[in-house]
Formats: C-alpha cells, sequence, structure tokens
C-alpha cells in the first residue's frame, strides 16, 4: 500500500497507459515499426532500449549542473551513442543472429525520439534515482507495445510464436492461410493503429 | 554504370522507401504533416541534409573508420569500426548546425523557410539509418550519393502524399477513439501498401 504512494512508483506507472511513450505521445515508433516481425528479436530489442534510456536518463541526470545549456544536445547524443556502442557490441558478441537480424536499428536507438524526449523533459529536471524509474518506465511502456505488435503479427503473419508453430496442421488443412501482409510493411501501420484505438477505447472507460 | 545508378534510385525511392517501408523517420513524419506547406519544407530540408551527409560520412567511413582504412597514416591493422555510430551522429549534428549557419548568412530567404525545420532534421532517424545502410551495404562513393539523395525524394514523397490524404481526413466523420493517431496510422498503412506495387520494377537485367 505503501509503495503505491512513493513518488518513484508514480513515475515508474505514468508512462505505462496513461503517458505511454509510443501510443500516447507517439515518439519512437521507427523502430516500434521495423524489428516487430517476430517475437524474439523485439524482445532483445526491448531490453537493449530499456539499458539505454535507463543509463542515459541517470547518467545525463548526474551530470545535469555541469552541461552547459547551449550544447547539450551534443552531449546528451554522445552519452547516449556510447551507451548504445555498449549495447551494440554485447549484442554483436553474445547474440550474433539476432544482431544481425536487428541489423541497423540497434545503431538507431541513437536517434530513437524516446531517449531524448527523456533526457530533455526529465532527466535535466530531476535528481537520478527518479530519473531511473522514469527511464525503467518508459522503457517497458514503450516494450509492451511491441511486444503485443509482434505477438500479433508472428501468429497472423507467420502463424508460430518465438519460432514455434501454434496453428494447428489441421486448420492448415481446412483451408487456413497465414496473413502474408502482416509480415510486410503495412500490416504493421495497421496493426498499431487498431491497438492504439482499442487503447483509447479503454483509457476512456476507466477514466 | 548509368543503368546500375538508375536502379538503386528507383529501388530507394519506390520499391524500399525510407519511410514507408525502413520506417525511419516516423517521428517527424507524423508531427509536422498536420498542413501541406511544412510537410513540403521538412521533405526538401530532408532531400538537402541527406544528400550532404551520406557522402560525407561515407568518407569518414572509407578513410577513418573502416578495418585497414588507416593505412595511408601508417596502421593498416587498426579497426575503428565499433566508433561508427557516434562519429556518424556528430558528423550529422554538426553538419547540419553548419548548413544552417551558412544558409542564414548566405541564403535568408531559404532559412526563413527550412530554417526552424534543421535542428529537428538532427534527430530524425531517416539521416542516421541512410548513413547506416550506406555503411552496411558497402557502397562506393557515387553510389552513395545517389542513395542519399534518392531516399531524400522517397521521404519527400511520402510525407507530401501523407500530409494531402490528412487534409481530406478532416472533413470525415470518424468513431472517437479512432481519430488522431490511430487513423494516422492507418492511413500510412494504405499509402504503403500503394507503394508496395512497385515491388518487382528492376531495370537493369
Amino acid at each position: 500500500m505503501s509503495i503505491k504512494k512513493t513518488q518513484a512508483y508514480k513515475v515508474f506507472m505514468k508512462p505505462m497507459v496513461e503517458a505511454n511513450p509510443v501510443s500516447v505521445a507517439i515518439l519512437g515508433i521507427c523502430s516500434a515499426l521495423a524489428i516487430t516481425t517476430q517475437l524474439i528479436p523485439s524482445i532483445v530489442m526491448v531490453l537493449a532500449m530499456t539499458f539505454v534510456l535507463t543509463m542515459s536518463n541517470v547518467t545525463i541526470s548526474l551530470l545535469r549542473h555541469v552541461i552547459p545549456k547551449n550544447i547539450r544536445i551534443i552531449v546528451e547524443l554522445v552519452v547516449i551513442s556510447t551507451l548504445v556502442i555498449l549495447a551494440d557490441q554485447t549484442l554483436k558478441a553474445f547474440m550474433f543472429d539476432v544482431s544481425k537480424q536487428l541489423s541497423v536499428f540497434v545503431g538507431l536507438i541513437i536517434t530513437n525520439c524516446i531517449i531524448m524526449g527523456r533526457a530533455e523533459a526529465f532527466a535535466l529536471a530531476n535528481g537520478p534515482w527518479l530519473s531511473m524509474w522514469d527511464g525503467l518506465g518508459n522503457g517497458l511502456g514503450y516494450g509492451y507495445i511491441l511486444i503485443v505488435v509482434s505477438f500479433f503479427r508472428e501468429l497472423l503473419g507467420a502463424g508460430s510464436l518465438f519460432g514455434i508453430k501454434v496453428i494447428p496442421q489441421a486448420l492448415y488443412d481446412a483451408g487456413y492461410v497465414d496473413m502474408g501482409i502482416m509480415l510486410l510493411a503495412p500490416g504493421v501501420f495497421i496493426v498499431i493503429g487498431l491497438l492504439v484505438w482499442a487503447q483509447n477505447i479503454y483509457t476512456k472507460r476507466t477514466q | 554504370m548509368f543503368e546500375h545508378l538508375l536502379s538503386l534510385a528507383v529501388e530507394s525511392i519506390f520499391i524500399n522507401n525510407i519511410l514507408l517501408a525502413m520506417f525511419l523517420g516516423m517521428c517527424s513524419f507524423l508531427g509536422c504533416a498536420k498542413n501541406i506547406k511544412t510537410a513540403t519544407g521538412l521533405g526538401l530540408a530532408v532531400i538537402f541534409v541527406l544528400t550532404i551527409t551520406t557522402p560525407v560520412n561515407w568518407a569518414i567511413n572509407n578513410f577513418f573508420l573502416k578495418p585497414g582504412a588507416l593505412a595511408w597514416a601508417g596502421y593498416p591493422e587498426l579497426d575503428l569500426s565499433f566508433l561508427v555510430f557516434v562519429t556518424f551522429i556528430a558528423v550529422i549534428a554538426s553538419q547540419v548546425q553548419l548548413v544552417e549557419m551558412l544558409m542564414e548568412k548566405f541564403s535568408p530567404g531559404l532559412y526563413v523557410s527550412l530554417g526552424i525545420f534543421l535542428p529537428l532534421i538532427a534527430v530524425n532517424c531517416a539521416i542516421l539509418g541512410t548513413s547506416l545502410f550506406m555503411e552496411q551495404r558497402g557502397y562506393g562513393f557515387v553510389e552513395s550519393v545517389v542513395f542519399g539523395f534518392s531516399s531524400g525524394i522517397g521521404w519527400f514523397l511520402a510525407i507530401v502524399t501523407f500530409s494531402a490524404v490528412l487534409q481530406k481526413l478532416k472533413y470525415a466523420d470518424l468513431p472517437k477513439g479512432l481519430d488522431g493517431f490511430a487513423i494516422n496510422m492507418i492511413t500510412t498503412g494504405l499509402i504503403a501498401m500503394a507503394f508496395m506495387a512497385f515491388a518487382g520494377i528492376k531495370l537493369t537485367a
């Protein structure tokens, strides 16, 4: 009960639905769209993204009194890209296949507007403890959208989850066909559109 | 050679459109498409910046960062390719700043119409993405100029089309929850589907 009252909890929960970075603030959609054809790469992407977001929020928050105002964007970019290099090298070393699949999109975490946005809007004005929770919350808020989208795309587009077939052969024999469009570009736009529609209806009802 | 470049251009404008097939630059795409004039301005600025940054990043990658690229300085076994991200983004940010300053000095008219979009572009993932694709696919110098320029054209086409559709969409009577971001995504999906019709076009044998 008491944990729900702490400020850290509030900062952490806010980006989950109410101020979700992807579906409400419309930030960082590029990568949310590109790598969601399968579940495994999207989960890896979420982990990389959450790591970079949390660490950059903490670092920038620690440096917030030292960074000169007019060159802060460059400083932020350097902090972020250093963290992205760490994430990228780790992926290349330990999960080479997934890192090949994600290709340039790991690098593009640098320009993911969520990170810049949180650094500018939160980390520059708050202490490292709260910034860490804000980073985690935003990373996971971004992550759950990615995972839901890739769940539907992999299920409907390839009939599998985590690379394992889940749609029984009997259904294919009865004439069921995978929706190829789910794996292509237009599918993902439409899935996200419908998802946001559902979320809008849900948040209206709970208010 | 010419045919090859032409086919590269057609491919990056229509088939592998940087926005509709690679999903790069979505944030500014969704944020700035409400007004056709803004969309055109931003699109032009993207073409401009892409055409400059892609070749410059090519040069930096080939003379400094690639494994063995520093042979001319006497370090043939040095491999700095892990520095690609931080170098590219720094080059892009400083070039955008430079272009902005030059433009303000020498062509105030252009600055007034494009100037406000330039800072936005530094963090547009289309720019960094194009440079990273250029590095990954190992394009040569001329190829990288063509690739940068035509990716810009592709982005421009997509944002102008989208903003034209949005103008008409204003008068549509939509369900409440669908209005805004949701319908924008679905519209983009339909445009992407139209662009998919170009897939399969190949100029070279």
